[in-house]
């Protein structure tokens, strides 16, 4: 479904990927975890193309989409549904165009249609009687649920999350992990979430991948990250500040 | 002589990046360029940003081609009395505005009031990542943000000059027929036989050159904005310098060409 190969990025001197191999399977939620500001965001624009690799390959179903020129590009695109990590709502629009924009974009539905279909989303997030609202009188966590209905508003196949719970109260947060989990199994989604919240990790992850020093240093079940020997997953996952892994 | 070529240095370095951003823009433009006429056309998005440019600027428009029209007349006046040349404020006021204050004034308001805001808007929408998710949904940024505001800007400025225009002439009319005694019918008089429609239509030229200056260079400064708040802010302040010394320096070479 999704292959890097050998992905590198620097931005001026410093090193961000180095080489990063991961393999992410359909169907499947795929958990990217590694230190803030570590380089997870950075591969994660990689895979829906906000960014060029300086070398590597980055297939999405079997096309590399490094070497796609920006209108193959977005056919590409249509495949995939982001959450940002501060939601990226439209503040000139209400939520309810905010969540109409794709489909106003690349469907012919008529505008009863779409109507209907944005009030669907927003009811599958929990939202009932929120479209007139502008997004600045919206909670974080609302704002977090309106990107995620907008985010699968055109069906797609794989959904992209930012840190979904980063800033959230512990309530919202299993609220957001649920709502990953439903929507995850109700469209069958292929979905990268990259976080560092490790309870949530483990709760949504059917696979985990690990982002250390622009490589990845460990991919496999929630259960095998858990039990690795690996001194810098052990020392992540603890939180303990001894360890291989500096703080700087 | 180190000093010397530090500061050699230094004035190269600036003129460089000058160019490079110039150059930058330049891209930009091509890039609206081939986006504009690219179906939809997206019509409700140009007229909201044609009222924020236009219709929303006619108020500072008027305020300031009044009293440059009025300063004008007062200031014509004293220096044509020397020499009993009084009727021909009126003809100085209204080639003064039309050919060069009109367009460059209402350009420098536009830059400061809409130049100014396409770039902070720009700018908040790149640092909270809301540009990114329209190119994620597969939306063109420039499509959607850049070609409507620079439509606006090089249909409204135009628009917004010739209110200027009139304003101005009004203001010289009422200052100098008014205030200062001269016969209204010389006044208008040497107005119709001097000015004539070319000296309008290339103000007009110029106005609208100024306006996708300005349009331009607000959205540039605003889509490539980076760093926060912080950079929203620079990113505004340097849009309104880039924009109002660009507007001035292009001014002299299209008078110079038109003229």
């Amino acid at each position: 479904m999704i292959r890097l190969e050998d992905v590198h990025k620097s931005f001026g001197r410093q090193t961000v990927l180095d080489g990063v191999d991961l393999e992410i399977e359909r169907g499947k939620t795929t958990v990217i975890i590694g230190r803030s500001g570590g380089g997870k965001s950075v591969l994660l624009k990689h895979i829906i193309g906000l960014m060029k690799p300086d070398s590597g390959r980055i297939f999405i179903d079997d096309v590399d989409i490094a070497q796609l020129n920006d209108r193959d590009l977005n056919e590409i695109r249509k495949k995939f549904g982001m959450l940002f990590q501060e939601a990226a709502l439209f503040d000139s629009m209400t939520v309810g165009e905010n969540v109409a924009f794709p489909l106003r974009e690349h469907t012919p539905y008529r505008e009863d249609e779409i109507r209907r279909i944005v009030s669907e989303r927003l009811q599958a997030v929990g939202l009932t009687g929120v479209e007139e609202k502008m997004p600045a009188e919206l909670s974080g966590g609302m704002r977090k649920r309106v990107g995620l209905a907008r985010a699968v508003a055109l069906n797609p196949e794989i959904v992209l999350f930012d840190e979904p719970t980063t800033g959230l109260d512990p309530v919202m947060t299993e609220a957001i992990n649920r709502l990953i989990i439903d929507t995850q199994k109700r469209f069958q989604l292929t979905c990268v979430v990259i976080s560092h919240d490790i309870q949530s990790i483990f709760e949504i992850g059917h696979r985990i991948a690990m982002l250390y020093e622009g490589k990845i240093i460990a991919h496999g079940s929630p259960d095998e990250i858990r039990t690795s020997a690996n001194p810098v997953i052990a020392q992540f996952l603890s939180g303990s500040i001894e360890g291989p892994i500096k703080i700087v | 002589m180190n000093a010397i070529s530090a500061a050699l240095d230094g004035l190269g370095k600036a003129m460089m990046s000058y160019v490079e951003e110039m150059g930058r823009i330049l891209l930009l433009f091509l890039s609206v360029m081939a986006w504009m006429f690219r179906p939809p056309l997206k019509a409700r998005n140009i007229f909201k940003q044609m009222e924020f440019v236009g219709v929303k600027s006619i108020f500072v428009v008027v305020l300031t081609g009044t009293f440059t029209g009025m300063v004008m007349a007062l200031q014509g006046y004293h220096g044509f009395r020397m020499f009993g040349a009084e009727a021909l404020v009126g003809s100085t006021v209204a080639l003064g505005m039309t050919r060069e204050l009109g367009p460059v004034l209402t350009a420098l308001m536009v830059t400061a009031r809409a130049g100014s805001a396409m770039a902070a808007e720009l700018g908040t929408m790149r640092v909270t990542e809301q540009i990114d998710a329209l190119s994620v949904m597969a939306a063109n940024p420039v499509k959607h943000l850049i070609v409507p505001r620079v439509l606006a800007g090089v249909f409204m400025v135009p628009l917004l000059t010739v209110v200027s225009d009139f304003c101005g002439i009004l203001g010289g009319y009422f200052v100098g027929v008014h205030l200062l005694d001269i016969n209204s019918g010389i006044f208008i008089k040497n107005i119709t036989k001097l000015v004539d429609l070319g000296d309008i239509y290339n103000g007009l030229v110029k106005a609208a050159c100024f306006g996708l200056i300005l349009s331009l260079i607000g959205c540039y400064k605003g889509f490539n904005a980076r760093g926060g708040a912080e950079g929203v802010g620079r990113a505004t302040t340097e849009a309104v310098v880039l924009a109002a010394i660009t507007i001035l320096i292009s001014d002299y070479f299209l008078t110079a060409i038109m003229f």
